[in-house]
């Protein structure tokens, strides 16, 4: 369980890094390695060079944009969790984080570095899928972005191309005042990988009727899914409403089967979950009141 | 690559190769060889260290990466040679370890969690150690050790730095 040998680079700027990468095909990005370094360790990765942006000034911090929160590629795990901006601003985020990894994992590894690495059943980059996150990217010819659901194009697969580099998310916020998430997951044990997961968030109006709604679902497919449940704005989010419109969303959904669960488990569970997460989400989201601040 | 490190508060230097793991130059380095090496992939959490306070996976970092930082292995915990810290202590008086080989990152695990709270529930507790793998006690006896240790320094007289940061220990006399 040692990796093989291979040159570390600390670059000082975000340019030199893209540099760096884009000039040697068989550079790498560290961050906090808490998936790279077992990969490497099992030698399932033998990058010749390991270029690590975990201290670059450019890619560190949480900051509120207009109608939207953007988080740091190397903003650590456990310093999301506990952000103030992001808990009352990307509640989702918050929600999921706890279920990444463990404590001393979470210490380490990054927000980008889970969006970069791409595991389908990763609850990060389920939250960016679901909210409609982007994914802003440094590369050797200046920054740019797309949306999440265009950068994960397969497990462990995404569309980012040699120099470049992820260099922040950005979550939006929605205006609401009666917003609430709801997640679900089904593993082996807890912290493993999610056979199956699922995210909602809702907004509600002073009636309690729904306005906004956002559902994916996560470990079913090669990459987060986000469920189409538009059909529930303007209803109450009543048993019979929520369970009609995750049947319709989740017909064609494409499942993996693998060692762990068949595809027909995937789907299935899938669907409960879902249901689940809505009506968690209803729930926290009508415990908050009319006036009040989120 | 020459790395400077912070560790259990002395300032050490080493030459090392960059796949080189924390992890290992604790161990053969400096010879502090309580950091154990167990999965060396980040499962297993018996290379558990602090770093600044937290717990962190000593086989998932390179040495290289560990400048700037201050380092705590188990041997950083001891008040004095000879002596245990009241986490060390509670776990004999539990019989929280039987093999000894997770005990170093259980309790560098509780030591992180008692630093942030004297009162944590047992789901705090469980969710501390949740990245630490016992073999032998089934947890239980882990569970009331780390209880244990937060009920003597919830009733010890002796001011703790993080628990009581604002009020100094001179105003008492």
């Amino acid at each position: 369980m040692k990796p093989a040998p291979f040159d570390y680079v600390r670059p000082d700027t975000l340019a030199e890094a893209c540099a760096l990468l884009a000039g040697d095909e068989d550079a790498r990005v560290i961050a906090g390695g808490q998936t790279l370094v077992p990969m490497l360790a099992m030698r399932l990765a033998r990058p010749a060079k390991l270029i690590d942006i975990l201290r670059l000034p450019e890619l560190a911090g949480i900051r509120e944009a207009a109608g939207a929160v953007i988080v740091g590629a190397t903003t650590r795990q456990a310093q999301a969790e506990r952000d103030p901006v992001i808990r009352a601003s990307v509640p989702m985020l918050a929600r999921v984080l706890p279920w990444v990894g463990h404590p001393p994992t979470r210490n380490r590894g990054t927000i980008g570095g889970s969006i970069a690495n791409a595991d389908p059943s990763a609850e990060i980059p389920l939250a960016a899928v679901t909210l409609g996150a982007d994914i802003m990217l440094a590369t050797p010819d200046g920054p740019t972005s797309m949306p999440a659901d265009d950068f994960f194009i397969g497990p462990m697969l995404t569309s980012i191309g040699q120099g470049e580099c992820v260099s922040a998310i950005r979550f939006p916020v929605w205006a609401h005042r009666r917003i609430g998430v709801g997640f679900f997951e089904i593993s082996a044990r807890r912290s493993d990988f999610a056979f199956v997961a699922a995210a909602a968030q809702v907004a509600l109006d002073e009636e309690g009727s729904c306005i906004e709604v956002a559902l994916g679902v996560g470990g079913v497919g090669d990459r987060p899914l986000r469920l189409d449940v538009s059909s529930l704005v303007g209803t109450g989010l009543d048993v019979s409403s929520v369970s009609d419109a995750v049947n319709a969303a989740s017909v064609d959904m494409d499942a993996m089967s693998d060692l762990h669960a068949s595809a027909a488990y995937r789907r299935r569970v899938a669907r409960v979950l879902c249901i689940r997460a809505l009506e968690q989400a209803r729930d926290n989201a009508a415990a908050k009141s009319v006036k009040g601040a989120r | 690559m020459k790395v400077d490190l912070r560790v259990n508060g002395i300032n050490r230097s080493t030459d090392t190769e960059p796949r080189t793991t924390l992890l290992d130059t604790l161990r053969e380095k400096f010879l502090l060889n309580g950091t154990h090496a167990g999965c060396e992939h980040g499962v297993c959490g018996a290379c558990t260290v602090l770093l600044d306070g937290e717990p962190v996976r000593s086989c998932l970092m390179f040495a290289v990466q560990a400048d700037g930082y201050e380092i705590t292995t188990i041997e950083g915990l001891a008040p004095a040679p000879g002596e245990l810290s009241v986490i060390q202590d509670a776990f004999c008086e539990t019989h929280g370890l039987q093999c000894g080989y997770c005990t170093p990152g259980m309790i560098l695990a509780a030591h992180a969690l008692l630093q942030h709270t004297i009162t944590p529930t047992r789901d705090d507790i469980v969710e501390a150690i949740s990245g630490n793998i016992c073999r032998c006690t089934g947890y239980g006896q882990i569970i009331e050790a780390v209880q244990f240790a937060a009920d003597r320094l919830r009733k010890a007289n002796a001011p703790r730095p993080q628990a009581g940061a604002d009020q100094p220990a001179e105003q008492a006399k």
